[in-house]
């Protein structure tokens, strides 16, 4: 049974639906433009652990297990879970697994996670090897900045075309029945590198992967922007989403007013956050407490999400090697019975 | 073909990108490099007036001590990236740049302990410095005994 179209997209014959989902942010994401959708705000980035890497993990145990009781199921009723983020050896997700009694599969796709978790757990659902699946990411300002930058406390200018990892993330519970919003399609990115070897401008770098993911999106589904009520990217910010814009008028797909970017919109300009917004935790609590709740209103029906991730480490970067990126898109459809 | 394709794209974004005000951040590291370098007279001329018996270059070594001091307090209370993000260079350039460059590596990495965290990372910022400085001195002592007057 093919459930392929072209390349790189699949679709789902007994489509995946999100039956619990989660999200929490960081105080500065929660003052930002997504303040009325943010409902679960961490008072202090710490999160009452003694280190970051501690918060960060207390922060997607909080996701997944707030998640699970979102579905009404219990934890030793999750099959598998799928998660990843920023850090080196993925500390965050795999330390959190020790927690839950299901199996664990980590996933490195950097801020393009979101989606990755999404698709491949649907292919497993769809597949028939699982039955619910967890989905989860977080990132965290502190631990991204010792990890690819500099110290918190060091009194240095950020450049330009910088963005701000967000603290925070998102957690989705996927099942093979129930009711809510429906994943119906999958496009799997290519590792795209257009040679930029600039790591404080990562929008500019993911840039041709979400193009690339784009156009074989359309061209294996033969659909068009305008078949979507809205098309996010993860985390290019103003600057990557720009260049997306004019590359993909280029390749003769005119993103519309439906196209944003969720780095893009995350932060206020007060917030003086440069580009934008980036890390997993961007897409991923965007996607949790803003995309699935417009779609809970039926002000969308159909979104494309595409989550971007740029696939850098600071050795490749210290040694002049350019920045790869990916990115992954789902496609979500509104629950018809749930209005 | 990759390589041609790869160029244009670096022009193009290097075209698009936002690149750094020059005016606003020379005007800024100006005025706060200015208002470090007056505060270090301020305080030469203080040790000056209250110890009048000590040498110029004990009163240099009085007001450097003071300076670091007040930096590194400044950086442990989460103060001092706010002066180093408006001042840039103004902020970096005199012994204050130095000293928050060491006192803020070691403030983050204290988590990984004593030694392994705290001693070897402490000069993860400021070791280049370190290093190159102690080099040129070196090769400017050498050029100084065999060409100097």
């Amino acid at each position: 049974m093919n459930r392929r179209l072209g390349m790189q997209t699949v679709y789902f014959k007994n489509p995946p639906v999100i039956i619990g989902r989660n999200h929490l942010v960081g105080k500065k994401e929660g003052q930002g433009n997504f303040k009325g959708y943010f409902t679960n705000v961490l008072k202090n980035d710490k999160f009452g652990e003694k280190t970051f890497e501690k918060a960060e993990r207390k922060i997607m145990e909080t996701l997944i297990f707030g998640a699970i009781e979102n579905a009404k199921l219990k934890p030793n009723q999750i099959d598998m879970l799928l998660s990843g983020d920023l850090l080196n050896q993925i500390i965050t997700s795999s330390f959190t697994a020790r927690d839950f009694e299901t199996t664990f599969v980590g996933l490195y796709g950097a801020c393009s996670t979101m989606a990755e978790t999404l698709a491949v757990a649907s292919c497993l659902i769809d597949g028939g090897f699982m039955d619910k699946v967890a989905c989860a990411t977080t990132s965290h300002f502190a631990t991204a900045e010792r990890q690819y930058r500099n110290p918190l406390e060091l009194g240095n200018q950020r450049p330009p075309t910088s963005q701000w990892t967000v603290t925070g993330g998102g957690c989705c519970v996927l099942s093979s029945k129930g009711i809510g919003h429906k994943i119906t399609m999958a496009t799997f990115g290519k590792v795209k590198d257009y040679g930029i070897t600039d790591a404080n401008n990562m929008g500019a770098a993911m840039a041709p992967a979400a193009m690339n993911t784009l156009i074989a999106h359309f061209e294996d589904t033969g659909t068009n922007p305008e078949d979507y009520d809205a098309i996010f990217t993860g985390d290019l910010g103003k600057l990557g989403s720009n260049i997306l814009r004019s590359m993909m008028e280029e390749a003769g797909y005119s993103l519309g007013i439906n196209y944003s970017d969720c780095g893009q919109m995350m932060f206020a300009e007060n917030q003086k956050p440069y580009q934008g917004a980036s890390g997993c935790a961007c897409s991923a609590s965007v996607l949790n407490a803003y995309i699935l709740s417009q779609l809970d209103k039926a002000v969308f029906k159909k979104v494309l999400f595409v989550a971007t991730g740029a696939l850098l480490s600071t050795v490749s970067t210290q040694q002049g090697d350019s920045i790869p990126g990916i990115a992954h898109a789902v496609v979500i459809e509104g629950c018809t019975q749930c209005l | 073909m990759d390589k041609q394709q790869n160029q244009k794209y670096k022009e193009y974004v290097d075209r698009v990108s936002p690149k750094t005000k020059n005016f606003p951040s020379l005007f800024c590291a100006f005025i706060v490099g200015g208002i470090i370098c007056c505060f270090g007279q301020l305080i030469n001329d203080a040790v000056k007036y209250f110890y009048p018996h000590l040498y110029q270059i004990e009163i240099n070594a009085w007001m450097l001590i003071i300076i670091i001091f007040i930096t590194i307090l400044l950086t442990g209370i989460g103060v001092w990236d706010r002066v180093g993000k408006l001042g840039g260079a103004g902020a970096f350039i005199p012994i204050t740049g130095f000293a928050n460059a060491v006192a803020s590596p070691a403030i983050e990495f204290k988590k990984e302990g004593i030694i392994y965290g705290l001693s070897v990372k402490m000069f993860v910022v400021a070791g280049p410095i370190i290093v190159n400085g102690v080099t040129v001195s070196v090769v400017i002592g050498i050029l100084h005994y065999f060409f100097g007057g």
